[in-house]
């Protein structure tokens, strides 16, 4: 039986570029209606308007104790599509359909009020979240004991530390118990260990038979907890179905990934007089079929280049960044003498060394190994995924990198059985 | 299990809405707590500033508008009680109405991020304004009580009027939380509208002395003001016969009342869909 029927639901927002001023004053308003009262038409100088469509035609339906997965870009329409099947906004056309009690979480301690004790706020929240009275004080021990504030019940929540505050607000939307769940990407918040309570938490729930539709930005987080999932972009659903397949797909067209670049004739090339690039390249080794680059993934990275000294000193540097431009690691080639000619290298990365992400790498070709001749910035770009085995944990992983060290524990000393 | 179905469509009213705004009674009352309890939180005097706003406020008007100025009051009528009736159901309604036309933008937060009906907001919003009314009534009978003065049957009659300011803080208030959404200039009006009725309105003056002035080309005006009849009959509820009163203008009020009242409701109720859209 389905229990969420979504047809044709398009969601528009006009958009006006003013000139000068920023808001939508009264005044304005007034002005406009004056002018067309008196003039009978619009002066040229009305602000331009720009129409959006947050959500176009987008129609599917979700069977009961379906967990769903919403993926997609900032701005795809995911937070619009919650909002709407919430209630909170109205679509410009289409319908929508639902049997059930929903409960929507689209924020953590939605309503909390910073002068209010954690006690009067979990009241507040839950009953803002569509709980009873009767329901919170039946829950209410158990909202306490799985946020951990017992101390700080009756503390105002200003005073609170923005952990405790997370944990209050999700052990809150944690207790309801509606048969529809809606959960706009608050796994986002609060740190790794309470992240792996809440998705456990919201597993039970899933397994209780319970409809949840969930959006995240960690895929990882997805794939654990749906098992259906539908991707947007540009406010249309453009895949839905099992949630592996669907991921891979949306993986292979989101990447920004620029693998390889490579230039024929030295005249086209980038560089200078010196030197110029001729092809650099990454090439992932895939294994188990695999067809992105995650964690487990070696690479190797090949360059070529032409050199038009007659005799220098060269030798390369290859950066590897981080997209937010810190350097991860660099490393180099010896220094040798080199002819006019072409010249080609090649570095290999391991698979179990880079953490999950996405990278850049630069170039850099350098003379008598102080003389910076050419830098080529961000030549390569490729994204890592994040792949883990045995760990019921979906936080992000911590670190630059992540490598897997040698690393074993054992009992040094059983206790003695008395 | 009764499955409980929705239908969401552009433009839908809720069908059941009422019965929706019933079944979240327990959210207005938790709403109205919050506002309650939050009001004098941090502050050194608390609950006493409801005290102390009134009874100060009816200090100076009676030595501006007594001592100074030489209003005389209703007939067998101590001034000051006169003055501290209207401010009572003055200060009522005014801040009931400032509330409620803030109440949905100072609830912004909650407003895109979960549904409830709306009309929640508005009616939380004042229960703050009703518990310092009462503080201001007590002070009243405190006053009433060391003045001597026993009140009449008049008194049964005070609900009445009460229910009446209250319904006029909402026709006139829920029009402007809604354009308050909108355009933030509601938030500078409305001080003002509530500055130039204190004046306007019966408060440190009795409508007798306006009645007494016979057929100006102002007293038109005067009469037309929903707040007086209103104001007037509060005051003849509370101090008895000898206090002015109006019964052509108490129906006036009534009626326009009624009339705001429908337009606002049915004016909140066209716009709440869109609220998260322009807030």
């Amino acid at each position: 039986m389905s229990v969420i029927t979504v047809e044709n639901i398009s969601k528009q927002y006009i958009i006006d570029h003013q000139k000068g001023k920023g808001s939508n004053t009264l005044r304005d308003v007034l002005a406009e209606n004056w002018r067309q009262f008196f003039g009978g038409k619009k002066d040229g100088n009305t602000p331009t308007r720009e129409e959006f469509w947050a959500l176009r035609d987008v129609s599917f339906s979700i069977e009961q104790g379906d967990r769903v997965g919403i993926v997609g870009h900032n701005g795809a329409g995911k937070s619009t599509l919650l909002k709407i099947l919430s209630k909170i906004i109205e679509p410009t056309s289409g319908s929508v359909r639902i049997r059930g009690r929903v409960a929507s979480l689209l924020e953590v301690g939605t309503g909390f009020h910073p002068e209010l004790t954690g006690r009067e706020n979990i009241f507040l929240n839950g009953s803002l979240l569509g709980m009873s009275r009767g329901e919170i004080r039946e829950q209410f021990d158990a909202i306490v004991a799985f946020a951990g504030v017992e101390k700080f019940l009756d503390t105002p929540v200003k005073r609170y530390s923005s952990g405790m505050y997370v944990r209050l607000g999700f052990a809150i939307s944690a207790h309801l118990n509606p048969e529809i769940l809606i959960v706009d990407e608050v796994l986002a918040v609060g740190d790794a260990e309470f992240q792996k309570k809440s998705l456990g938490k919201m597993r039970d729930n899933a397994a209780n038979g319970r409809t949840i539709l969930f959006v995240s930005h960690n895929l990882t987080a997805v794939q654990a907890l749906c098992n259906k999932t539908l991707y947007f972009e540009k406010g249309q659903l453009i895949e839905q179905g099992e949630t592996n397949q669907v991921i891979a797909s949306y993986l292979s067209k989101v990447s920004k990934t620029r693998l390889l670049r490579q230039w024929d004739t030295p005249e086209e090339a980038p560089g200078n007089d010196l030197v110029r690039v001729k092809r650099i390249e990454l090439i992932p080794d895939y294994q188990d079929d695999l067809t992105h680059i995650d964690v487990r993934t070696p690479m190797k990275f090949r360059f070529e280049f032409w050199n038009m000294m007659d005799r220098a000193n060269l030798n390369l540097s290859m950066h590897l960044n981080s997209m937010t431009g810190e350097c991860i690691f660099n490393v180099g080639t010896r220094s040798q003498p080199y002819g006019k000619g072409l010249i080609a290298g090649e570095c290999t990365i391991p698979g179990f060394f880079l953490n999950d992400g996405s990278y850049t790498i630069s170039i850099m070709i350098v003379k008598d190994t102080v003389t910076p001749l050419y830098v080529m910035e961000e030549g390569i770009t490729f994204d890592v995924e994040d792949y883990r085995e045995g760990i019921a944990w979906y936080g992000k992983w911590p670190g630059y990198v992540r490598p897997q060290f040698p690393f074993e524990m054992g009992m040094l000393e059983p206790a003695s059985l008395e | 299990m009764k499955t409980h179905e929705v239908l969401i469509e552009p433009g839908r009213s809720e069908r059941h809405y009422w019965r929706d705004l019933w079944r979240n009674r327990e959210l207005l009352y938790i709403l109205s707590m919050r506002d309650v309890s939050v009001r004098y939180k941090q502050t050194a005097l608390g609950a006493a500033w409801g005290l102390i706003r009134p009874l100060t406020t009816m200090l100076i008007m009676v030595f501006v508008f007594s001592k100074i100025a030489k209003l005389p009051p209703d007939p067998g009528i101590p001034y000051p009680l006169m003055v501290l009736g209207g401010i009572t159901v003055w200060t009522f309604f005014s801040t009931s109405f400032t509330q409620i036309s803030t109440s949905v933008t100072l609830n912004s937060n909650l407003v895109t991020k979960v549904y409830f009906p709306r009309l929640i907001m508005p009616i939380s919003s004042i229960a703050v304004s009703f518990l310092d009314f009462l503080v201001s009534l007590g002070l009243f009978i405190i006053l009433a009580i060391w003045y001597q003065f026993v009140p009449d049957w008049h008194l049964l009659l005070l609900p009445a009027f009460i229910i009446l300011a209250l319904l006029g803080s909402f026709a006139f208030g829920l029009f402007f939380a809604v354009v308050n959404v909108k355009f933030r200039d509601i938030g500078q009006l409305i001080p003002f509208i509530v500055q130039v009725g204190f004046y306007a309105c019966p408060i440190a003056y009795s409508s007798r002395l306006v009645a007494d002035k016979g057929d100006e080309w102002w007293t038109p005006f005067y009469w037309a003001n929903p707040m007086v009849g209103i104001i007037d009959g509060f005051r003849w509820a509370l101090l008895g016969e000898k206090a002015y009163f109006n019964l052509q203008s108490l129906l006036l009020s009534v009626v326009i009342v009624g009339v705001c009242l429908f337009l606002s409701i049915y004016f909140f109720r066209k716009r709440e869909n869109t609220f998260v859209d322009d807030i």
